[in-house]
């Protein structure tokens, strides 16, 4: 069985990932390097204001004074920010009106990662902003949002046509001086999705992004901004794909939430990057930040993510509960096969009285990977009664890979009161044999197992993408027990 | 059914089976008896293709069919089916999902259609009925939380919905009360069919009160010392395991 179980692993590790294919597409890039004249061609193309050129440059020179950060547990090989593309766009016509003039070759991309893009073609309410490379290519259910009052519209668009609400709000939850990724994405940041819902709102239907990297030495550098009046109620998805290809990919982003009274906002990210080959080649290193403000008394963001991609993860969706009674939540589910690093876990900052979070952290690791969780709790001194339950557990899968916790936990306030809970554990023989003795596959064992044990965190995804989590990590981990 | 010739197993370099023959046909009831460390729980592993072992002599044959040479899971879809001594536990898949996952794969494997969820969830309603297990059962976590009594109850009741050609039921009573035992006997003989074998492993002779064996075979160190009627547990009961030890060192 132990050679049955390592021929198993071997198989399914040289296999494809499916989303590896690339669209062979006419690009309008830039020749590699970083500069200011790259950052004022990167404005300019997007027909910018003002303001948002001085927030790039800003953002710009102050990232020449940050070194890039080394205290994950993490090995990131020094990266070149000169040999990188910082903007690259498929090229179509300059303004879209109907879905008619969207590149077929385009609409078959996504078509082939099982985004349609024809409204009608889409199962249940689901809009969805598609992000190819440095652009946005369609956002659909644009005008159904619209009779609501709810903007959901590609960042640039945004720029253009709100300039208020983002000058108001982009860079209130992470600055550009918070950190040296922050900066990078700042200064050159080319797309991603803008979303408001104005007061008294429950949004109908699941808002989504879909990112994908598609050129070759091009980094995606996206940010998201999400804005929840007061009473409102919003449910955010994000995914996103990339071709295989030797050489190291860049995608370094920012999410900004910010939640007013009362507002709720779920975000939900099923991360499915290309990882890199068995050997460890290739895959996209992910530096993102993403971070959440409980503004308003009451509020509550829940971030939940399933990370199953990328050569390198480097991620901490953070809640900052300034309000009273404020809740942030974290759910994860964080996969590390063959060569994979994840340094991933989230930051509860307790400002407002009452405020609660949740973190539930679900690591496994298989092949000479490393996982590693790592949350800071923090209670601020006027944060009365506030409450923190966290629950790290780690599985193994194999004796090659490595599961790392580092909970930092830091209270000014006597009445806080932190809960930290953790376990580690080995997917066991005999739980294997059990599910074999009654007629279920090594392979198969291995899913219900993994995905019995992340259902906690699976079930807090939108239905149907729970389906395509649990057999996204069913796939990811294929013939891991060795 | 099943023909076991001559069966040789080792762990660790140390032989714990030394050679053991059994012939078990359609219809029967067989009852393996025998003390603590005779080698009961390894054959019925070796016999669901645990990987922890060494066999090295003896053949086997299931329903004329080299059993040693399928995998695990192929027995499994062969129609045998193994009552766990202890039990697993599978945290966060429910007992339902566990069974319905397993039942479709042995269906593929027949090139049957899958069960709808109305289908299985009828049989379960029935098998449950009979086994007498609580219905919040089987939205629970495989095995997790349960106690001693309802882990077995719960291979039992695996048992009625897997409707196994062959069961091997490891030490199934043990720990168990009157009412339990009352139960996994009831399991065991509602499946009794011409077409259907069933192989118990035991300890004590008290489960034969309720279920009536056609063959008892006495395991001691190893081999299989004595082998007869029901009324041979009877004798085993009275006389005890030093019985047989003196008889076998005749042998």
């Amino acid at each position: 069985m132990q050679k049955e179980q390592d021929q198993i692993l071997n198989e399914v590790t040289s296999g494809e990932y499916k989303y590896g294919f690339y669209t062979d597409i006419e690009q309008d890039s830039l020749s590699k390097g970083l500069n200011e004249d790259v950052i004022r061609t990167i404005s300019d193309k997007k027909g910018e204001p003002e303001f948002m050129l001085e927030f790039r440059l800003k953002a710009y020179r102050h990232w020449l004074t940050m070194k890039m950060p080394r205290w994950a547990h993490l090995n990131i090989p020094e990266i070149d920010y000169q040999d990188q593309i910082y903007y690259s766009a498929p090229k179509q016509k300059a303004k879209l009106k109907s879905l008619d003039e969207v590149d077929p070759e385009l609409l078959e991309t996504f078509n082939k990662l099982g985004i349609p893009l024809e409204e009608q073609k889409h199962l249940s309410g689901v809009a969805v902003d598609a992000v190819m490379d440095s652009v946005s290519v369609k956002t659909t259910f644009k005008e159904t949002l619209a009779e609501l009052g709810i903007i959901f519209c590609s960042f640039s668009e945004a720029v253009r046509e709100y300039p208020d609400l983002v000058k108001q709000y982009m860079g209130s939850v992470v600055p550009y001086t918070d950190n040296f990724f922050a900066a990078l994405n700042s200064a050159v940041f080319s797309d991603g999705s803008f979303c408001y819902i104005p007061k008294g709102v429950k949004c109908p239907m699941e808002l989504s992004t879909y990112f994908r990297i598609n050129a070759a030495n091009t980094g995606q550098f996206e940010r998201t901004l999400i804005v929840a009046e007061d009473n409102t109620y919003v449910s955010y998805l994000e995914g996103c794909t990339a071709p295989m290809r030797d050489e190291n990919q860049l995608h370094a982003a920012i999410v900004e939430i910010v939640a007013l009274e009362n507002a709720e906002v779920k975000y939900a990210t099923v991360q499915n990057w290309y990882p890199g080959n068995k050997e460890g080649k290739g895959g996209i290193y992910n530096f993102v930040t993403k971070r959440g403000i409980c503004k308003g008394d009451n509020s509550k963001i829940s971030w939940t993510q399933v990370e199953t991609g990328s050569a390198i993860t480097w991620k901490y969706p953070s809640c900052i509960l300034r309000g009273h009674n404020t809740t942030g939540e974290f759910y994860s589910v964080a996969v590390t096969n063959n060569y994979q690093q994840a340094d991933t876990g989230t930051k509860m900052i307790h400002i407002g009285k009452n405020s609660k979070s949740i973190i539930v952290s679900k690591g496994i690791s298989a092949g000479r990977s490393n996982n590693s969780y790592r949350g800071l709790v923090k209670v601020l001194r006027g944060a009365e009664n506030a409450r923190n339950f966290s629950q790290c557990d780690s599985l193994l899968l194999g004796d090659k890979c490595g599961a790392h916790t580092f909970p930092y936990i830091e209270s000014d306030n006597h009445t806080a009161v932190i809960e930290h809970e953790a376990t580690t554990s080995k997917i066991g023989e005999d739980q294997i044999f059990y599910c074999n003795q009654r007629g279920i596959s090594t392979e198969d064992a291995i899913g219900l197992i993994v995905n019995g044990y992340a259902k906690e965190v699976l079930n807090k995804l939108p239905m149907e993408f729970a389906v395509e989590a649990q057999k996204l990590l069913q796939i990811s981990l294929e013939g891991s027990v060795g | 059914m099943l023909v076991i010739k001559n069966l040789r197993v080792s762990i660790d370099n140390q032989e714990i089976l030394k050679g053991i023959d059994l012939e078990v046909n359609a219809g029967e009831v067989h009852a393996i008896m025998g003390p603590n460390g005779s080698g009961k729980s390894t054959l019925a592993s070796v016999l669901a293709g645990r990987d922890l072992y060494q066999i090295t002599s003896g053949k086997v044959l299931y329903k004329g069919e080299d059993l040693l040479e399928k995998s695990p899971e192929e027995r499994a879809k062969e129609g045998l089916f193994l009552g766990f001594q202890y039990p697993i536990e599978i945290p966060g898949v429910s007992m339902a999902n566990f069974m319905r996952t397993a039942m479709n794969e042995i269906r593929k494997y027949k090139g049957l259609e899958p069960l709808t969820s109305s289908e299985f969830l009828k049989k379960m309603r029935e098998k449950k009925d009979l086994i007498e297990i609580s219905s919040s059962l089987t939205n629970r976590s495989v095995n997790e939380g349960f106690s001693g009594g309802e882990k077995k109850k719960n291979e039992i009741f695996q048992m009625a919905m897997f409707e196994p050609e062959l069961a091997i039921l490891d030490e199934t009573d043990s720990g168990l009360d009157i009412d339990a035992l009352r139960i996994v006997a009831r399991g065991v003989n509602n499946m009794k069919s011409p077409l259907n074998s069933t192989i118990v492993i035991t300890h004590y002779q008290r489960l034969l009160e309720y279920i009536v064996p056609d063959f008892v075979h006495v395991l001691y160190n190893g081999r299989i010392v004595k082998s007869g009627g029901k009324d041979l547990a009877l004798l085993l009961e009275e006389k005890g395991y030093e019985w047989v030890r003196s008889e076998s060192v005749n042998m």
